[in-house]
């Protein structure tokens, strides 16, 4: 075997710059080592100072949202936060973005997505029950967008599946502006013993660091540094090897070994090798300790030949963890994994330097002060400046716009439209049962799993509008906040708190850093109104392909309590003569709605107003209904409007029931049948609930109004004498279950 | 009643069968664990679903090699009950416990739903409390679910009664609509010579309490209690 030491190139600054690293950067690496980095010392910098790992661009941002309250164990910081859900249980959740991994290879990009947010939840203690997701592709004329479709729906289900981690749901939008950047957001909720939630931490000088799972290989070296913190260019082709191939099933093994081993007493800490891999996973280790570590990497497991330091400190192979134990509990540690048959060694020790010591064949290849690489990152106070095609979009002349002639048929077409039709097709391939706790399934505004051995069950949403993100970021993400509570107050939950994942252009054009801005402030401000802490989170920069960004995506992952699971609710009607009841107003906001674009090629106007007071009247109302079994089924109205939604209710998987319903004549029948305004709710019950709902909405202050009734296999809307929409559940039914199924062929 | 529940590495519905017979019906049960010889006195056992080895081979093929199959072959041959769901059911296949094949479902694509199955046999000690003709509604969540064996097994299975569940339409009719994954005869579920194995791709762990929204399951465990 060569010597590779000899191999390594001389570092300086172009090399430096090439590994991502700013002139100034590259001179404060120089300032903390008081001498020239080794390459492998370089690749550690690049890797922990990339935008990726160290936030450095979003960080003095971050500092706005409301991280506290009761219920939170663990807020932003770890791999995961936590809440307590009673019990003496608690929910472990985080939300990740694997976006350009997936547009450069959809199946492993989308895989490896979800094996990387497994590992952040299982490395704190808790076995993971749910995930979801929330998806972005281009337009579906484009190209490439069915392939990516194909391969990302096939690569989360080809993980979670085979993981066995039921996939409940989540969101898919198709809009252009995602056409080089498609956006795969994975989110994942696991159970934890309150007491006993493990953190990333390497305390204790003479402890023993451990690596388990699988063995290192040379894949998905630069992901964090180069992939995920640069705009794509022409060639994204060429970066396929900086993605890794994912392997659900050694991931399987290592969940079920680190959940074994937590049981024991030998855990001081334990962190996931994901992006960053071994570099992150012992720098941030010891920097939360205060500590440093020795490494030895003649120990560390490869499954490739003449393999580097630098390759090694650097590799992204997945499935990999690192865990400090008490010393003199090496053996048991070595039992456990043996029993799994994966890798678990040695590799070496805790110390009290402070420093990263990496050996390789008898030399020391780095010698890094952990305090300054893990905390002095350099925070980036970028230019943010409002963009000027602001004003233009704003604008809408709603007299230069002719209202709608057949609502019947552009209900149809918006039903069959790909934004808003059945996502059966999806959800169908990913394995929503196993472990046998869903109540809620795919298709209704939330899902809703219960929770063995506790009276409770927990509700899981993702969401984002991102049009009205791109039309105003502040009032965007507020809606993202509000409309995510409020599909969880449909199944009758409590939101307890959410993770985010903040997808934007390039943070060094200012106009992104405004649309990043805005839209935290956004969500803080939704935040602190509806008492929503936000314990993790993800930023992702770079969505940007040759100078073009996508859509501020703010995407809200949230989760909710049910005080008694018997008492989840679905959005879809299940009586025949219940009455339907809108809990909010009508309202005729057009502005940025789905309709505008789909009908006239508009994303254009004021989005619709969030009233957050009322907006937390009409979901408590309706999780009062709910607990109080007082509703057959909930829905909220969002994109398409009340017809829309309407139509959805009507949808029930095994038996359909129409609708009679009557709306006032408002201004225009379009607005009125599609708009889509905030705070609205349908709810169907029993006639003789009623007097029981109209004492709760008077006590929330939530305005209410009986709007029609469930029976007979027609939905019919009447807006003042005239029946606008008139037409069999059938054939509504039909656009909206085949339109996917149909494209994707 | 003991059951014993197989554990192979990549099985990941184990937690769910252990559930339904610990804590729903209140039995005993204990897992086993693959590289185990023995079945520590199992009065039943369970092969549950997964991905045993992750199956990137073809399902079950590595399964069958695990040290505890030689004992839940040796049990089998002795009458004991024994059920294999889902992947359980492709293990038991490639052991050759039971006839036939599952093969790609008809799709390529791996589905998860509701299906109803009639029950064609309660010769079974796991179907033996349901009557003969009942429709259940039972989840699947599989890939390679599509069941497939020659002519001449195929009727032997059916003049032998050892065809267990079929896929079928709400009021219990055959038809190639309500059939998921293409399986030859509608096949769901089938039963060794004796009838004290059986193996189907629908998972009753799925659909065992009332907060699920579906009881349809339980029969199956129920029936093999008190044998």
């Amino acid at each position: 075997m060569s010597e590779p030491l000899t191999q390594e190139p001389s570092v300086d600054l172009e090399l430096a710059q090439a590994h991502g690293l700013t002139p100034e950067e590259f001179e404060k690496v120089r300032t903390i080592l008081g001498r020239t980095p080794s390459f492998t010392e370089l690749g550690i910098f690049s890797l922990m100072w990339s935008e990726h790992c160290s936030y450095k661009s979003s960080r003095i941002h971050l500092k706005r949202f409301p991280t506290t309250g009761p219920q939170v164990l663990q807020g932003p910081g770890e791999n995961a936060g936590a809440i307590d859900i009673g019990g003496g249980l608690a929910a472990v959740f985080k939300m990740e973005s694997h976006n350009h991994p997936s547009y450069v290879e959809p199946y492993q990009g989308a895989a490896t997505g979800v094996g990387g947010i497994l590992r952040d939840i299982f490395t704190m203690g808790a076995r993971p029950i749910a995930s979801m997701n929330s998806l972005r592709f281009g337009s579906p004329d484009h190209p490439r967008t069915k392939y990516l479709v194909g391969g990302v729906v096939a690569g989360i289900a080809g993980y979670g599946n085979c993981i066995g981690i039921p996939t409940l749901g989540g969101e898919v939008m198709f809009h252009p502006g995602y056409d080089g950047n498609i956006l795969v957001n994975v989110m994942n909720l696991g159970i934890a013993h309150a007491g006993r939630i493990f953190k990333g931490q390497a305390r204790g000088p003479g402890n023993t660091v451990f690596y388990v799972g699988s063995r290192t290989g040379r894949d998905g070296i630069h992901g964090a540094s180069l992939l995920a913190s640069a705009s794509f260019e022409a060639d994204s082709e060429s970066k396929r090897p900086t993605v890794q191939v994912g392997d659900p099933f050694a991931e399987k093994l290592l969940l079920e070994a680190c959940l074994e081993l937590m049981k024991t007493d030998t855990i001081i800490g334990i962190q996931d090798m994901g992006a960053a891999g071994l570099t992150s996973s012992s720098v941030e280790m010891a920097g939360r300790s205060g500590t440093g570590i020795d490494l030895d990497l003649d120990r560390v497991p490869v499954r490739e030949e003449r393999m580097t330091p630098y390759e090694m400190m650097l590799s992204e192979s997945q499935e990999r963890m690192l865990v400090v134990v008490r010393r003199g509990t090496e053996e048991k540690v070595r039992e456990i994994f043996r029993k799994w048959d994966l890798e678990g060694v040695a590799v070496g020790e805790v110390t009290s330097t402070g420093h990263l010591h990496v050996q390789f064949k008898g030399k020391r290849v780095a010698d890094i002060p952990v305090k300054p690489i893990a905390e002095g990152a350099p925070i980036l106070k970028r230019p943010v400046e409002r963009p000027a095609r602001e004003e233009k979009d704003s604008r809408l002349d709603l007299a230069r716009i002719k209202d709608v002639a057949t609502p019947g048929k552009a209900l149809k077409g918006l039903l069959g439209s790909l934004n808003l039709c059945s996502r059966e097709w999806i959800y169908r391939q990913y394995d929503h049962m196993v472990r046998s706790n869903t109540i809620v399934r795919p298709g209704s505004d939330a899902a809703v799993i219960r929770i063995k051995g506790s009276p409770h069950a927990l509700a899981l949403t993702t969401d984002c509008n991102s049009r009205y993100c791109y039309l105003d970021p502040r009032a965007g993400a507020r809606i993202a906040v509000a409309e995510a509570s409020r599909n969880l107050a449909c199944s009758g939950a409590v939101a307890q708190s959410l993770t985010d994942c903040l997808n934007f252009g390039n943070p060094e054009r200012p106009e992104v850093m405004w649309q990043f801005s805005e839209c935290v402030d956004g969500i803080a401000e939704a935040c602190q109104s509806l008492e929503i802490p936000i314990i993790s989170g993800n930023v992702s920069f770079y969505n940007e392909t040759e100078g073009r960004g996508i859509f501020p995506t703010p995407t809200i992952g949230m989760v909710g309590i049910i005080e008694d699971a018997r008492s989840a609710m679905h959005s879809y009607f299940a009586r025949e003569g219940d009455l339907i009841v809108l809990v909010g107003t009508l309202g005729e906001e057009l502005g940025g709605s789905e309709y505008l674009s789909q009908a006239h090629q508009l994303e254009a106007g004021a989005i619709p107003h969030l009233d957050l007071a009322r907006e937390e009247a009409v979901q408590y109302a309706c999780i009062d209904a709910i607990t109080e079994g007082l509703v057959s089924s909930a829905h909220d109205c969002s994109e398409g409007g009340i017809a829309v939604a309407l139509a959805e209710c009507c949808f029930h998987p095994e038996a359909m029931l129409g609708a009679e319903v009557k709306l006032p004549a408002g201004k225009r029948l379009d607005a009125l049948l599609f708009g889509e305004s905030q705070s609205r709710i349908l709810l169907s019950l029993q006639k003789a609930n009623l007097p029981k709902l109209e004492k709760i909405c008077q006590e929330r202050d939530a305005p209410f109004s009986v709007v029609g009734a469930v029976g007979g296999n027609r939905l019919k809307i009447s807006v003042g004498q005239d029946a606008e929409i008139n037409a069999t559940v059938a054939e509504l039914r039909r656009p909206w279950s085949e339109a996917f199924p149909t494209w994707m062929v | 009643m003991k059951f014993g529940i197989v554990v192979f590495p990549g099985s990941n519905c184990e937690h769910d069968c252990y559930h339904v017979v610990k804590h729903v019906l209140r039995q005993d049960v204990s897992f086993l664990w693959h590289k185990e010889k023995t079945l520590a006195r199992s009065d039943c056992v369970i092969l549950p679903g997964g991905f045993a080895h992750g199956d990137y081979l073809r399902c079950g093929a590595m399964a069958k090699f695990s040290p505890i199959m030689e004992s839940v072959t040796r049990f089998a041959s002795e009458g004991g009950p024994v059920v294999g769901i889902c992947n359980g059911f492709q293990i038991l296949a490639e052991a050759g416990l039971l006839p036939g094949a599952l093969i790609r479902n008809r799709t390529l694509h791996y589905l998860c739903q509701d299906v109803y199955l009639r029950t064609d046999s309660n010769a079974s000690p796991f179907t033996r409390k349901i009557p003969h003709g009942k429709v259940l509604k039972m989840p699947i969540g599989h890939g390679e679910g599509c069941y497939y064996a020659d002519a001449k097994t195929l009727s032997r299975l059916e003049v032998e009664g050892r065809i267990a569940f079929r896929y079928c339409d709400p009021k219990g009719n055959l038809d190639e609509e309500w059939n998921p994954n293409g399986s030859l005869k509608s096949i769901a579920g089938v039963l060794n010579e004796r009838g004290n194995v059986l193996g189907l791709m629908p998972h009753p762990d799925r659909c065992a309490e009332a907060i699920l929204g579906n009881e349809d399951g339980r029969v199956l465990f129920e029936s093999v209690i008190g044998l």
